[in-house]
């Protein structure tokens, strides 16, 4: 990948990771859009989405619920996107590094934003006797430093991600002895058990979700073989 | 229906600057006072319009007491946001203040994460499956689910901007809204639905058309998922996945 590429999907990857919670949490940052952004940009959306699908299928799993630690989609989908979206031709063991690829950003991001909100509490703690006359300056400077430290993050992490999986990928691509159905039919597989466990984390609390469920299997089933 | 008592008029590019700084609210989110340097950032441009002007004794009293601790859902904040603006443009006691603004807390963040990430999310994103399932382009499927997801994102914001502007402190009774009562077991039951019938397709296009192991691998995702749900999510699948689908990439580079 040269540098104007790199920095356009550092750009895409701060923009994307800054939409998980700071600014402006329109869900540019799910794996189905991000991958495909960002796999577009490299020139194929198709890949991309390819991509997105199989990672929002993990994705599912995962709510970003106020305090607690969730993984972070935003930059991570940038990084896969970017190493499928530069090849060629799309294999199966491709297909299946730029997953990992994705997943691994994705937990290595969401430890940065835990960082960052520490980050965010001491600049806050800092400036507190200002906060506490009403100081417009400093209310407004946190919340912008925040912001910025979060487009920074988002940067960085996308850089550093493909420096680190750009090399692995093309290695694991000269070694890959897996046929392509077996490794297809491997990915598609953990992806669609981890997507069946969050379809149930999910939905398991409101009674009946079940059987809306089953129905929906048997809608499913008709579609697939009309 | 809550009822409305006429209030000081907000206008129209104040309540465009509080929908703006809304789409910022968490950007300074911390463990030590939440989302609550986003409350005063956002209600900010409402307190402008207090006697005294930005800088005046009222302005700095108000955005001192809304720059504390708050936490909230960032979508139904919007609730707060209005509420809390509406209360100090009325000149409220600021003591009935503090406690209206601590008492808002709880609801709104249960409601916002029932709503919107445990139903709304999912469900827009299972819907997106669905049309990816259905062999849609990448820019179709993408439009779909942004255009789905942020008519629901943004409406939610300007309606809770709105009913909090309009009832001020008394915006408690808007909380039981069908929507916001009814709405996650509908959507629940809804995306269960569409959960059936995005994932044999979204399966079946992954696997690129490989139809002779489309039939197989189904049955093998429905065993593994009935035994993953007997976790009953006490674990993140999606760790556990990414070490399996490392060790599978290790095998397939070293055999």
């Amino acid at each position: 990948m040269n540098v104007p590429d790199l920095a356009i999907i550092g750009i895409l990857g701060a923009v994307l990771g800054l939409d998980v919670v700071g600014f402006p949490q329109a869900m540019l940052s799910r794996p189905l859009v991000a991958c495909t952004l960002s796999g577009a940009l490299l020139g194929s959306a198709p890949f991309g989405l390819m991509l997105g699908a199989l990672v929002e299928f993990f994705a599912l799993e995962t709510l970003p619920v106020g305090a607690s630690r969730y993984p972070e989609w935003g930059s991570s989908s940038a990084v896969g996107g970017a190493l499928v979206g530069s090849q060629p031709t799309l294999s199966a063991g491709g297909l299946l590094i730029a997953v990992v690829a994705t997943l691994a950003m994705a937990w290595i991001g969401g430890w940065s934003m835990v960082q960052l909100r520490r980050l965010n509490a001491v600049w806050a703690r800092n400036r507190h006797a200002a906060i506490a006359r009403g100081s417009r300056s400093v209310v407004v400077g946190l919340q912008l430093y925040g912001l910025t430290a979060d487009l920074l993050r988002g940067f960085a992490l996308t850089i550093l991600g493909i420096a680190a999986f750009a090399p692995l990928y093309a290695r694991a691509m000269a070694e890959w002895g897996l046929g392509e159905s077996t490794a297809r039919s491997l990915l598609v597989g953990v992806a669609g058990i981890t997507a069946a466990g969050a379809v149930y984390k999910v939905f398991h609390g409101t009674a009946h979700t079940r059987w809306y469920f089953v129905a929906g299997l048997a809608l499913g089933a008709v579609l697939l073989w009309r | 229906m809550a009822m409305t008592v006429p209030g000081p008029v907000v206008p129209v590019p104040t309540r465009a600057a509080i929908l703006l700084r809304m789409l910022a609210i968490q950007g300074a989110w911390n463990y030590e006072t939440l989302v609550g340097n986003g409350i005063g950032f956002t209600v900010e441009p409402a307190l402008r319009l207090l006697p005294g002007g930005v800088g005046g004794e009222a302005y700095c009293e108000a955005l001192a007491r809304q720059s504390q601790y708050f936490n909230a859902h960032p979508y139904t904040a919007a609730v707060a946001v209005g509420a809390l603006a509406r209360s100090e443009l009325d000149q409220e006691d600021p003591v009935r203040i503090v406690r209206f603004r601590t008492a808002l807390c709880g609801p709104l963040g249960g409601i916002g994460d029932r709503l919107v990430w445990a139903a709304w999310l999912p469900f827009c994103a299972l819907l997106a499956l669905l049309v990816f399932g259905l062999g849609a382009g990448a820019w179709v499927t993408v439009i779909v689910f942004l255009g789905v997801y942020n008519v629901g994102h943004i409406a939610l914001r300007i309606w809770g901007l709105e009913v909090g502007l309009r009832h001020g402190m008394r915006v408690a009774q808007s909380l039981g809204h069908p929507v916001l009562r009814n709405g996650p077991q509908v959507l629940s039951r809804a995306g269960a639905l569409l959960a059936g019938v995005a994932m044999p397709l979204a399966i079946q296009r992954s696997l690129a058309d490989d139809g002779r192991l489309l039939v197989a691998l189904l049955l093998v995702i429905g065993a593994g998922g009935l035994a993953v749900s007997r976790l009953r999510g006490r674990y993140e699948l999606w760790k556990w996945s990414l070490g399996v689908l490392a060790v599978i990439a290790l095998y397939s580079v070293l055999r």
